[in-house]
This record gives structure tokens, sequence and C-alpha cells, in this order.
């Protein structure tokens, strides 16, 4: 098997590559560019347009939340920046910006609280919207303040005073020194935070938000804080653009400045940080060269929309996303063919011990770990589950059967507390969770493995186990923005190990999406197995497994079932006799009967339930 | 109030089109704006050339339908099984290459249509003075509303639309050919836009930024309406042209700043919006 491209949970080769090559590329620029036509300006507005695009990759790309309204986040840095300084309350430029980019990132607590209620189109359509009251904000009400359409004049150019040595940082290329190293700090900045705990989080949700926040993450939060990184860099950006102008332009807020940042981030590449600065870089080319060389004069823009347009039709993943594909068509095709995708057998015997499930406070040891009571479930007309009482001692495996429409998954979500009861209460381990998030409840220990693949489809098997151990060993949200994964005490061990236990250890560094159905099953088992859940719920484990897959699973779920309580649902007879100690049987959402699976087998009642009675 | 009726019916037209495209194929087009547009320029050359004012409207009614049905064929069609951001940024960049080719063909100075003699003049409302025309579009724009209307809730395409809202792959599976359907229904709502743009523009004149400020304003009615939903549409149409007229009264800076205020009260309030469904979010 080739070398994975980029394992990115384990050591890196080389821990500061893309640091260093960054400030290559950067001291490197002031040589290079001038001989590509480019003027000092120009350059110094595509560091500005990368800076700011930073900050939106890790909101679009990372997090998936596509926002039209990063221009209100680098109006308001900018304005912030160029009044303090204008009006004479600071004089420290540095200083000024920092002030900014706190202020967005203040604003964009609030709109983010607001804008966050809503995901997709509706996401979109509200960051729109909001950006576009900032633009009318600024022009009119707050116009004794912004200038409205004039903006804010003479702003400073800094001056940096370090301990025996001053630096009066001048136009053109000597202002690009200073952006430059403002981009360079941004750039460090979001690489660590999209490798801290907190970034492999952010792309967890960008690819399924559901399932990260039933493995114990409070998604809002992080979505948040994605949002306010997001703000941070746009104000910053916006406060450096009055600092290179020596003018902050009305502009900044308008709708252009949110359209051309999302379109550059798009020509660029989505989720590579780097993409706004390339798109930046071929945005601004293209617009100077059209108009000087070229002469279309307005028409500059039409052509570049085409661009754009094309770019979205055909090569989805931007230039760089391109390049790389280029990349490995050239360098990878005897072994990308060399890894076609083998399924590995699962041995029927899996030579690793289960993980215990994690102590939490409040040691349960003995008694009854769930007891759910007169639980109702109505769904308009429809009683999904009627009145159900149901214990659960801990230790037990147990069994739920019933025909289709018994109210088995519906009973499992409001277990695991994804769907309100309309009646009824449910206690796990002596606490009351009626109620409560899925969040929490995942964070108290009790978790499920989804009857439809619930996985994290562009992350690797290892990234996605690697996400569901984060849950349990940080808590449901820490801000741990540079933190670096591999130092987290038992992480990697708890990962490999649910890697061993599921025996996926060979593929670990395979894309979800590459993986046959059967690894995929065993990877969701695996994922809520990574939470170390003492209660755990497996809704239809075994759907879809061809025979022998059957009996291994059920041999890996005898075997992880030692210290851990779990309730399996499934409509395999035979494995679930096989598999469990006690059974419960669901008819239209009323509990049939309990016992022995042997009493189960030969209980009439049960027969005429799937076969159906005489009596109708 | 008139003021605000007026805009309110055309914002709710608007938002009509908006509204049955996204609930229908599930695509948020971000080029809308620039269909209203399309539709006043369109009808700017067809009275230049006419001088007829009916003409106008159905020329710029028409032109944006068969724009809206080629772009879908062409573009649009290959973007449903790709992500909702794609299709966000493509149709993004269209509305773009909508505006700028309009530039460049008619420059960015605004351009006016005289109201037709029949709309000229202003009526004695009894307490006021006001200018007939505006109480056209208030007539003109119920009737395309109550049209829409009849083609949604009593015809036989109608039903398939909004079953398709419900469940398009449902639909699809029933043997009912949903590409055209979409097809149809991409042409009608960007119509809607398209029409109510050469309505307005003897009113307001016309640029070709015209659409940016009515897309962003429809948004606002589409999230106060709740998305997908043909009444909730106009609700929020007509709430959001009464919110504009009376703040512009009292202080015109403050319309909008208002109109967002609503919009983010809605938010909290119910966030589907006031009329949104709950399916298809």
């Amino acid at each position: 098997m080739s070398t994975p491209p980029r394992s990115s949970a384990g050591p890196r080769r080389y821990p500061f590559l893309v640091e260093g090559l960054t400030a290559l590329g950067l001291i490197a620029g002031p040589f290079v560019l001038p001989l590509l036509s480019f003027a000092p300006n120009t350059v110094n507005q595509i560091l500005i347009w990368g800076l700011f695009g930073l900050g939106f990759d890790i909101l679009f790309g990372f997090t998936g939340l596509l926002s039209f309204g990063q221009s209100a986040f680098f109006g308001t840095g900018g304005f912030i920046a160029a009044y303090l300084l204008t009006q004479n309350i600071l004089t420290s430029v540095p200083l000024a910006l920092l002030i900014g980019t706190v202020g967005a990132m203040v604003t964009g607590v609030i709109v983010g609280l607001i804008a966050l209620r809503r995901t997709g189109i509706y996401f979109a359509m509200i960051t729109v919207a909001i950006a576009e009251m900032f633009y009318f904000l600024e022009n009119s009400p707050l116009s004794a303040w912004t200038g409205g359409e004039n903006g804010i004049p003479g702003v400073p150019t800094p001056i940096i005073v370090l301990p025996g040595f001053t630096w009066k940082v001048g136009t053109g290329w000597a202002m690009y020194n200073f952006l430059a190293i403002c981009l360079f700090v941004g750039v460090v900045v979001a690489l660590r935070i999209v490798r801290s705990p907190v970034g492999k989080i952010l792309s967890a949700i960008r690819d399924n938000p559901l399932r990260a926040e039933a493995l114990g993450h409070s998604v809002a939060a992080y979505k948040l804080t994605a949002f306010v990184i997001a703000a941070g860099y746009a104000g910053l950006a916006g406060g450096l653009l009055g600092v290179l102008q020596g003018f902050m332009p009305p502009d900044a807020f308008s709708f252009d400045t949110s359209g051309q940042l999302v379109m550059q981030t798009a020509i660029g590449g989505v989720g590579t940080l780097f993409g706004p600065l390339l798109g930046a870089t071929v945005w601004l080319f293209l617009r100077d060269f059209l108009q000087s060389t070229l002469n279309l004069g307005s028409a500059w823009k039409l052509v570049l929309g085409l661009v754009f347009v094309l770019l979205v039709c055909f090569l989805r993943r931007g230039l760089i996303g391109g390049l790389v594909d280029l990349y490995k068509l050239a360098c990878h095709r005897a072994e990308v063919e060399a890894e076609a995708p083998e399924e590995t057998p699962m041995p029927i015997v899996t030579a690793a011990e289960p993980m215990p499930p994690k102590h939490r406070d409040g040691d349960f040891e003995a008694g009854v770990i769930l007891k759910a009571t007169g639980l109702t479930k109505r769904y308009g007309g429809l009683l999904a589950n009627s009145n159900i009482d149901f214990t659960v001692k801990v230790g037990e495996l147990r069994g739920i059967i019933g025909p289709n429409g018994a109210g088995k998954s519906t009973f499992f979500k409001m277990l695991t507390c994804e769907v309100p009861p309309s009646s009824g209460t449910i206690v796990f381990e002596d606490k009351d969770i009626t109620g409560k998030g899925v969040t929490e409840v995942c964070q108290l220990g009790l978790t499920k493995s989804y009857q439809v693949n619930q996985l994290f489809t562009r992350l690797t098997v290892r990234e996605n186990l690697t996400i569901a151990a984060l849950a349990e060993l940080r808590g449901k949200f820490r801000l741990d923005l540079f933190r670096n994964p591999a130092k987290i005490k038992g992480l990697s061990e708890q990962v490999n190990h649910t890697l061993d236990l599921v025996s996926l250890t060979a593929r670990a560094d395979t894309t979800v999406s590459a993986l046959a159905y059967g690894e995929k099953r065993r990877l969701e088992i695996g994922l809520a197995l990574a939470t170390s859940p003492s209660l755990l719920l497996l809704d239809e484990p075994l759907a879809g497994m061809s025979p022998s897959e059957r009996v291994a699973t059920v041999k890996l779920l005898k075997s992880i079932a030692k210290g851990r309580t779990m309730i399996v649902i499934d409509h395999d007879m035979d494995s679930l006799f096989e598999l469990v100690e006690w059974i419960t049987v669901l008819q239209e959402g009323k509990v049939l009967t309990e016992g022995t699976p042997d009493q189960i087998k030969n209980d009439p009642v049960v027969k005429e339930a799937y076969l159906g009675g005489l009596h109708e | 109030m008139f003021n605000g009726l007026v805009l309110g019916a055309l914002l709710a037209l608007i938002s009509s089109g908006l509204t049955i495209i996204y609930g229908t194929l599930g695509v948020l087009n971000l080029a809308h704006g620039a269909m209203f547009m399309l539709g006043g320029y369109a009808g700017y050359v067809a009275f230049g050339a006419t001088g007829s004012f009916v003409v106008a409207i159905a020329a710029g009614a028409l032109f944006v339908l068969v724009v809206g049905v080629v772009m879908e064929r062409v573009i649009i069609r290959h973007f449903y099984s790709r992500p909702n951001e794609d299709q966000i940024l493509v149709t993004f960049g269209l509305s773009i290459v909508y505006v700028e080719l309009v530039r460049f063909a008619f420059g960015s100075q605004s351009l006016t249509i005289p109201p037709p003699p029949w709309g000229a003049g202003v009526t004695q409302l009894g307490f006021m003075l006001y200018p007939t025309y505006r109480l056209v579009v208030v007539g003109i724009v119920a009737v395309a509303l109550l049209a829409l209307y009849i083609v949604l809730y009593r015809t036989r395409l109608g039903m398939i639309v909004r079953a398709g809202i419900e469940d398009a792959l449902m639909v699809d599976s029933l043997g009912i050919n949903v590409y055209r359907i979409f097809m149809i229904v991409f042409g009608i709502g960007a119509m809607a836009a398209g029409f109510a743009g050469i309505v307005n523009a003897p009113v307001v004149s016309l640029t070709p930024d015209v659409g940016e400020m009515i897309l962003v304003q429809t948004f606002v009615v589409v999230v106060i309406g709740g998305v997908g939903s043909f009444p909730g549409a106009i609700l929020g149409g007509l709430i959001s042209g009464q919110i504009l007229s009376i703040t512009s009264m009292i202080n015109p800076g403050y319309a909008y700043v208002m109109l967002f205020a609503a919009m983010t009260l809605v938010l909290v309030l119910r966030p589907r919006g006031l009329m949104g469904l709950r399916s298809r979010d």
C-alpha cells in the first residue's frame, strides 16, 4: 500500500514544512512578482485578501458554512481601527488593528448567534441580509463616526517601536514587509487552528453535523467559534486595508466585498487555506491585465465572472484542487491503481481486548443502569410508542425485536434523547435525562450506532475515530485552538485500540467514501465505541451484512459487551438469540412480552405478532 | 402606506418566484435579482422599438422566461446532485455575468421608461393625491399573483409542483418527468422576477445594479415568510413593504435597519419563518 498522502492525525514528517514554505514564498515575493509585472500596491492588496480569506476558508472550507456576509466584519474591523487612529485616540497602529480585530470578533459573536440558528441556504441568505444592514448602518445612522459615503481619510502608516529599534513603515514594498509579517502570523495561527482538536471537529461538522452532535460535541458552540475566528481575520484584514490605502473606504461594507472573497476562495480552492491567496492573485492580476493591457475597461468583471462560472462547473475544487489532482495523476497513477479498493476481510477472532468503559464521575457500579417509565411518542395522530416501561441492569446484554413499524428505532431515539418523548421519563445511572440533548447524554456515557451509517465521509477512518474519542477526552466544548492532538493523553491509544477492535487498522488512512459497505458498518460501531460508553445502543448492527460478516460481527459484539451494558435491535433472530441474554418484544409501539431467547422463540404470542393473527 | 403596498406587492411577486424555485428544485438562485434587472432591460428595448408599454411587459416577461429555461437546461441541471454551496456559487457567478453583460451593452447610467398613457398622472384618493401608475402596479401585480396562484393550486402542473416541494424523489418515482417540471418551474420563477422588473421600471429607473438590492430584500422576505412557502412569500412581501415605507417616512436611513431587525425578530421567535414548512431543511 502506498504511503498515505497526509496522515494528519499521526506525527507529521516535516513538522513546519508549510510554515517554512510560506515564509520562503513571502520573502521571495518582492523579487519574483515584479518580473510578472505586479505592482507593489496590487501585491499588497493580494496579501490583505489572502489574510481575509484565511478566516473565511476556516468557516467555509473547513466548517462548511458558506457566508456571504464577511464584509460586515471586514468593514467593522477597518472602521474601528481607522476611527481610533484618525481621531487621535490611539497612535499605535498595531494596537488599533488589534482593537479592530477584537471589535469584529465581538460583532461576530452577536451576528453568529442570529445567523447560526439556521444552516445551508438559510444561513447564506441571513448573512447576506445582515451584512447589507451593516452597509446601511455605516452609510447613514453611523455616518457621524464613519464619514458615511466618504469613508475615513487620513489613516496613518504604522510605526513599530521595539526596544532599541524603530521601524517607520513606508508605502510600496516597505508596506509589503509589514503586511507579509501579518499574513505569515495569520497563516501560522490558521494552521495551528486547523490541526488542533477544534479543527478536526470543525471538519466533522462540515461532513455530518448530526453525528458530530450525537458523539458528544457541542456543534453550535464550535460553529460559533469558527464564525468568530473568520470575523477576527476579516477585522484584521479590514484594518490593514485602511492602513494600506491611507483611507477607509465605505465599499469595505458592500456586498461586492463579500462576493469577491467568496469567488476568490472558490477560484483558488476551498478548504486549502491558501486558496484565497491564490484566488486573489489570479483575480487582481487578471483585473489589471484586462483593464490596462487589453484595454477592456469595465468589461474585466464580465470576463472574471465567466471564468468563475466555468471554474465552478468544471474544476470543483478550484485551482489548488486541480493542481493536486494533476499532480496525483502524473505521479501516482500506478500506485493508485495498485490501491484498488480491497476489502479487508474481517478476522473471525478479534485479538484486541475491548477497552473498558470510562469511569465517569459518580461511579455507577451495580443495579439498574437505565429505567424508562411510561415512555410515549406521538407523531400527530400516530402513536409510535405508547407507555413503554423498560429497565436494563448493569452489565446486561439486551435484545429488542419486533416487526417493522413496531417503534423500535423511535424508542432508541428517545433513549438517546435525539427526540423528546411526548410523555414519560428516562433515568440513566440514577440521573433523570428526560429532555436533555443528545450531546449531553453521550457525554454521560450513553450513545448509539445508527441503523443507516452516519459517518464523516470525507475524513479518514482514523480521523473519524479520533473525533469520537475527542468527545470523551475533551468534553462537549473546549477552546484548545492551539493544542496538538498528538499531545492529548490517551487519544492515540484509544483510537488505535478501537481500530484494532473493529479490524480496520489496515484501512486507517483510507477515506471513508472509499470503504466497502461492511467496513463502513464496522466503523459505524467503532464510532460509538470510541466514545467509551457505559451503555451502548446498537440499531440493527447486522443490517446489510453478508452471513460471514454477521458471524464475525456477533463475535465482535460479544467481546465488547464485557464490562459494558448493551441494547441491540436487529431483525436477524438467529444472531440475536445467540448474542443476548434477555429479549424485549415490541409490537405496535407497546411492549408485547419479555423473556430469555428460548422463551421468546417458543412464545405463540410472538409468532402471531410476526406472522399475523387469525382474529383480524 | 400606499408606497408600502406597491413595494410589498412587487416583493411578494419576486419572492414567490424565488421561493417556488427553491421549494421545487432545492436551488437557491442568487441570479434572481439579475432576472429582475433583465426583465427591465428587455422591456426597455421592446418599448424603444414599439413604443407600446404592453408589448414591453410581454417582452420583458417572455425574455426572462427564455433566459430562465436556457439557464436551467445548460447549467443548473448539472448542479442538482451537487452540494447547495456549489449551486449558490454558480448562480452567484451567473448573476455577475448577467449584470456585467448588461453594463457592457447599455452602460452604467440609469435609464427610464415613462409610464403608459393610461397610467400617467395622479389620482385623487379622497385624502391624498397619488401617482396613478403606482395604483396600476398594485393591480397588475395582484393579477400576476392570482395567475401564479391559479397555476400552482388549480392546475395539474401546479399539483405536481406542490407535490415536488414536498418530495421530489417520490414524484419522480410516480413516473412524472420531474426534470421537465423543474425546467418549467425555473422558467416561471424567473419570469415572475422579470415581470416585476419591467412593471417596476417606470417607478424606479433602471441600472445594471438594480437587481442586487432587490435580491437582498427578497432574501429577507423569504426568511420572514418561510423558504418554499408561496403564501409565506406574499405575507412576507407585504410586511416588508410596509416596514420599508413606514420607516422611510420617519427616517429613510433606518428603513433597511428596521427591515433586518424584523427579520432577526422572526428568526428568534420562529426560526422557520412565519409560514415555513417543517420539511426541506
